[in-house]
């Protein structure tokens, strides 16, 4: 099936089985390797990405179903250089192995978008279900907080 | 891992058009909305159906809308939805403190709640909350449409009063003045199921509904329990007698999430902590909607 698909504001034209997952697609088709591959059922997070400004599980999406719709990756976030946000985990250490860092970026940055000053509490609730193996997520929520207080996006 | 079982895609931008589309392939197909149970379902080879039909073009079906006490929810309603309704906060926020209950942000973004009672796991949060009103359930099939009480729709283990034909196109919901809680263990915000859930509704005059998920094969509604509670004062004495009923009301299991004897005993003091919850929410009293009590 032929669809059409805006990925970091490039336009594709791709050609997918139905039973492609989108998390594949974005990875073999179309190049973008950000979004990881992680437990492939919903529960890691490792495979987020934004659709149409919203994060998703794209282990849970089928290629077929974005059709005209547009997403962001971290590629996306960080084309015309690091965002704050990105500066700010990167100061606060935030990450180890960074497999999961696509994805809290991607969960960060939405959340920064609808709610400029978040508490502790609200940066643990949109990034929970976000595993991290490295961190103990300590320092990625102080730079979440930190990012916040210094009007980030 | 990929799904290893082709099939067909349709996206119709109807609903007769779905129903249609559904009528030709009996038994074969299946809907699709959110897709967070359907794909992770597909790729496990639990479901394997010819046909998908994605029913996200279909317009009009995201409504969130009121009219009078009478609460209409579409079946593209999200999680995420219910959470940022300013109607939902205003008539029913226990949907909303359900809601933050499920999974994380990127599940919630996507999934829905019709989705969510249509796959009707014996977990599924929405069965307990939605049976603590009185909840309809709005189909439309190639006979045209039917609508059906919640309390007839949760059949089985992952079945339900809908017929592979048929397609839910809202819910709608009384919500005249009350107060509810929805209590649900789990063993960590962010993606698990519930070990155990209890959601509990209390209308004026002492009247409750109070509704169990992941004790049983589906959600499950105790009369008996609601009976005992009916036109009495809500007190430590009473709260006793009912909480001494869970055992008989519920049916666990041991899993790999929980026991047995584990699920019982929560069920008690969830029904012991969120019965004077949902009684003083509904005075206005108490504790802020979204605030856990386990
Ligand atoms: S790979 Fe998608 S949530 Fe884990
Ligand atoms: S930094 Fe390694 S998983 Fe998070």
């Amino acid at each position: 099936m032929e669809f059409t698909v805006k990925v970091n504001g490039e336009r594709w034209d791709i050609d997918a089985a139905p039973a492609d997952v989108l998390l594949d697609v974005l990875r073999e088709k179309i190049g973008v390797k950000s979004p990881k591959i992680g437990c492939e059922r919903g529960d890691c997070g490792s495979c987020t990405i934004l659709l149409d400004g919203k994060t998703v599980r794209s282990c849970l999406v089928l290629a077929v179903e974005v059709d005209g719709q547009e997403i962001t990756t971290v590629e996306g976030i960080g084309y015309e250089g690091l965002s704050q946000l990105q500066d700010l985990f990167i100061s606060n250490n935030a990450f180890q192995c960074g497999f999961c860092a696509p994805a809290i970026v991607l969960s960060a940055t939405e959340l920064l978008d609808s709610n400029p000053n978040p508490t502790r509490h609200d940066v643990q609730e949109a990034l929970a279900g976000n595993l991290c193996r490295c961190t103990g997520y300590e320092p990625i929520i102080e730079a979440v907080l930190a990012a916040a207080e210094g009007g980030a996006k | 891992m990929v799904i290893a079982k082709e099939f067909d895609y349709q996206r119709p931008t109807t609903l007769e058009e779905a129903t249609q589309i559904l009528a030709g392939h009996p038994g074969s197909a299946r809907v699709l909305a959110g897709g967070t149970d359907l794909v992770a379902w597909l790729r496990d080879d639990a479901v394997a159906p010819d046909l998908v039909v994605d029913i996200k073009a279909i317009p009009d079906l995201h409504d969130i809308k009121i009219d009078g006490d009478t609460l209409h929810l579409g079946s593209l309603v999200t999680f995420s939805d219910l959470i940022n309704s300013p109607i939902v906060s205003e008539h029913a926020p226990l949907l909303a403190e359900m809601a933050e209950t499920v999974a994380s942000t990127g599940i919630r973004n996507r999934a829905t709640l019709v989705g969510n009672i249509c796959s009707a796991v014996p977990s599924c949060d929405a069965g307990p909350v939605l049976l603590g009103y009185d909840t309809t359930v709005h189909m439309i099939g190639p006979d045209g449409t039917r609508s059906i009480d919640i309390n007839d729709w949760f059949v089985g283990l992952r079945e339900t009063a809908c017929a592979g034909d048929e397609i839910v196109s809202h819910l709608t919901m009384k919500v005249p003045v009350h107060g509810g809680v929805y209590v649900k263990l789990m063993r960590y915000a962010g993606e698990d199921l519930a070990q155990a859930a209890v959601g509990i509704v209390a209308y004026p005059g002492d009247e409750y509904r109070v509704a169990f998920g992941a004790v049983a094969p589906t959600p499950i509604r105790s009369t008996r329990i609601e009976d005992a509670l009916r036109s009495k004062p809500l007190d430590e004495k009473l709260i006793a007698e009912v909480v001494a009923m869970v055992a008989d009301e519920i049916s666990p299991i041991d899993d790999i999430r929980a026991t047995a004897a584990y699920r019982t005993r929560i069920c008690e003091v969830m029904l012991e902590r969120g019965l004077p919850a949902a009684r003083e929410r509904l005075d206005g009293t108490g504790p802020a909607y979204g605030t856990r009590l386990i």
